[in-house]
């Protein structure tokens, strides 16, 4: 049915799901980081979180990772001409995470911020008037709260990002789209390797939906859902 | 940030650096060279169901490698950014049936030719052998992007609608669905990479195969930076090499009944 | 870098512009048209209403947008009998096929959204509506809607810029798009890096205008939820 192309693609689908979750990592703490900054007080931190979000998520991923790529290897030439390191290499796994990551951490930062928002104002102020110091409130009191309204926008993100993945295959990294192309390409037959490789990704999704439920469940212990 | 804060942030940084892998300076005596492949233009160049690349490009660069006594990596690179990677170091040559043309030579230093094969003009059989324009006028050409056949196409049939597709083998889907009304691309693409497939039924030549030079250039040769003249003068000998021991031609009777070379 | 070429190329760039924002406009369009009774349905008890919405929003965030592109455009067109039925017509054309991705796509993506923000809406509006007597309908339509709305801003901007990205998905089955203007540009010049900076600055300049579009409907309709 996949004319031997069928562990081609298991691999494929390994490196994909290796590219997603390194760049989650990255993209949860640069997200966290620039919620806060866009929240916080001080201008100069507001400013460069909005300059940060408004940049990356003003060029599609494609460009920022050619620019990553070709780019940031061309200016690692140029540095390591200068002191003499020879040749360093951008791996196109570090470059893939590296601009995934980047370019997430900025969308993340927006979902956060609006859940930070939906945390009802009267809970940060009783907070406050209890004389709970900024951290606390944060860590103790809106963090919690602030996760339950996070969850759809991150597992949104998270679905998003496992199929932005897809465009490591421009600087040469074989994942699961790549390969299912290539089948495509020399059997002529695109619906079925375009449908094998939907049927992969749904299996990602239906373990990430699972558990983002599953969590969504902890999270929401107390609150009470009303029927309309 | 506090003291400690900015150590680990430093030492962080550090390891990603050093994460990123650096390698041995690429000393000038070519020991270890690094070549570019397609992987999607059968049969020069295509995925296996191994997901290892073969074909008759991968089998002459390992001969040339051989030859050189240099140990070759492949790298599986896609045809948009050839020439990019190339100028940005991630790999040294590129052997991808890229057409020795005077715009791409600005750029980039070729060998001389390892093969030279016409373009096809294909469409479904039975259509009139005509190549004019004016013949082709209001219908849709089929090209790859960025290649010799996009620029000819461009240039010779001005009143018909180019569309350009990122790989050879999405222009042999959209004919075959009837979206397009002829291809232009390379004969050996288009006989034993379509027509002879069982999805190529009911397509044939239209009229001569096409050579102009000044566009199609005069065959294909390996791309190397403008500055690696000393790769350039190895990979020609042992071209020359593989030619006169009869490694080239043994290569090339595994793929095809005919002669690629060309004149 | 030359850039000479690049000002030459800018009618193309304009053109490819236009095509871009009809994409982005026909999708966000009937995306919404769809979603709304999506998110209605998905939040009512009966399993007869919101399971079927689960199903589809489930495998279309679960696979990606390119594999449901190629799957419309190349692989439907892959059978005989599609190309002799009465819908090859319109499958046969690019656009059709790219905003019907599209529309899907968004569609589903907008409907979690959309659902999430209701189930924020406090539980205890909802039950003072049917303490009035609000009936089901009047209840959507003058509490929880409207709240929805405002919730769902941040992470609804987040979508609309993504299917702005998105769109340049459309050059790869044929259009001619912001993103097939710059390989155009890239594939008579040999530049690509001046040509793809260019497309990169001209979706910049199109997401600025979006998320000051949004900014401002945030600050109009999202201010009064936020503690001050």
């Amino acid at each position: 049915m996949l004319h031997g192309y069928g562990a081609s693609l298991l691999e494929g689908s390994l490196l994909t799901l290796a590219v997603a979750f390194a760049s989650l990592a990255i993209a949860l703490v640069l997200g966290l980081l620039g919620a806060l900054a866009k929240l916080s007080r001080l201008r100069p931190l507001r400013w460069l979180a909005q300059t940060y979000t408004t940049l990356i998520r003003g060029v599609p991923d494609l460009v920022m990772m050619l620019t990553v790529f070709y780019g940031g290897q061309v200016l690692i030439n140029y540095v390591g001409d200068r002191f003499g390191w020879g040749y360093v290499d951008i791996d196109p796994f570090v470059a893939g995470v590296l601009t995934i990551g980047f370019i997430f951490g900025a969308y993340i930062t927006e979902v956060l911020r609006g859940a930070f928002l939906a945390v009802p104002a009267g809970q940060k102020e009783a907070a406050l008037a209890f004389g709970m110091t900024p951290r606390q409130v944060l860590v103790r009191v809106v963090g919690p709260q602030m996760l339950r309204h996070a969850l759809p926008g991150l597992s949104n993100n998270w679905l998003v990002m496992v199929k932005s993945t897809a465009i490591v295959s421009v600087i040469g990294l074989s994942d699961l789209m790549n390969r299912s192309a290539q089948a495509a390409g020399a059997t002529h037959e695109p619906f079925m390797f375009y449908l094998a490789a939907g049927g992969m990704y749904l299996l990602f999704t239906s373990v990430s939906e699972w558990g983002f439920a599953a969590l969504q469940r902890k999270l929401a212990i107390g609150v009470r859902q009303v029927a309309v | 940030m506090t003291l400690r804060r900015t150590t680990v942030l430093a030492a962080a940084l550090a390891a990603l650096l050093s994460f990123a892998g650096a390698t041995q300076a690429q000393a000038p005596d070519w020991k270890k060279v690094r070549i570019a492949v397609e992987g999607a233009y059968p049969p020069f160049s295509e995925i296996g169901t191994d997901g290892k690349i073969k074909g008759f490009d991968i089998d002459i660069a390992n001969a040339l490698c051989a030859e050189m006594k240099a140990e070759c990596t492949l790298v599986n690179q896609e045809w948009d950014g050839m020439i990019p990677a190339l100028q940005a170091r991630k790999f040294d040559a590129i052997v991808a049936q890229m057409s020795i043309t005077e715009e791409r030579q600005k750029s980039v230093l070729f060998t001389n030719k390892y093969s030279n094969t016409p373009a096809w003009l294909i469409a479904k059989a039975g259509t009139s052998a005509d190549q004019s324009a004016a013949a082709w006028k209001g219908k849709k050409i089929g090209v790859q992007r960025t290649t010799t056949h996009d620029r000819f196409a461009t240039e010779h049939f001005k009143n018909s609608e180019i569309v350009r597709y990122a790989k050879q083998d999405e222009v042999f889907l959209d004919l075959a669905a009837g979206r397009i009304d002829g291809v232009l691309c390379d004969s050996v693409s288009a006989d034993m990479g379509f027509m002879k497939t069982p999805a190529g039924k009911g397509f044939a030549r239209v009229g001569a195969p096409i050579d102009d030079p000044k566009i199609f250039g005069i065959g294909a040769g390996i791309a190397v930076r403008k500055t690696d003249t000393g790769l350039q003068q190895k990979l020609n000998a042992a071209i020359a090499a593989i030619r006169a021991n009869g490694t080239y031609k043994k290569i090339q009777d595994k793929y095809f009944e005919f002669d690629v070379y060309g004149q | 870098m030359d850039f000479d070429v690049i000002l030459d190329s800018l009618p193309m760039y304009g053109q490819g512009a236009l095509v871009t924002l009809a994409l982005l406009a026909l999708s966000l369009g009937f995306g919404m048209l769809l979603a709304l009774p999506l998110a209605m349905l998905r939040s009512l008890p009966s399993p007869w209403a919101w399971r079927p919405v689960w199903a589809f929003t489930y495998v279309m965030r679960g696979t990606p947008l390119l594999v449901q592109v190629f799957l419309l455009y190349y692989g439907l067109a892959q059978f005989e009998v599609v190309r002799d039925s009465a819908l090859w017509p319109l499958l046969r054309s690019a656009w059709f096929c790219a905003v019907a991705a599209f529309v899907l796509n968004t569609g589903a993506y907008t409907t979690e959204i959309l659902y999430g923000a209701m189930r924020a809406v406090p539980g205890g509006e909802v039950e003072a509506a049917k303490a009035l007597g609000m009936s089901r309908w009047t209840t959507f339509r003058r509490i929880i809607l409207p709240s929805a709305f405002r919730r769902s801003l941040p992470a609804y901007g987040n979508e609309v810029v993504l299917m702005l990205h998105a769109t340049s998905l459309a050059s790869t089955v044929t259009l001619y798009d912001l993103t097939g203007a710059a390989r155009e540009v890239n594939s008579r010049f040999y530049m690509p890096f001046e040509a793809f900076i260019t497309a990169g600055v001209c979706y910049l300049l199109l997401t600025f205008v979006l998320v000051g579009l949004f900014r401002a409907a945030e600050a109009r309709w999202l201010a009064p939820l936020t503690a001050r």
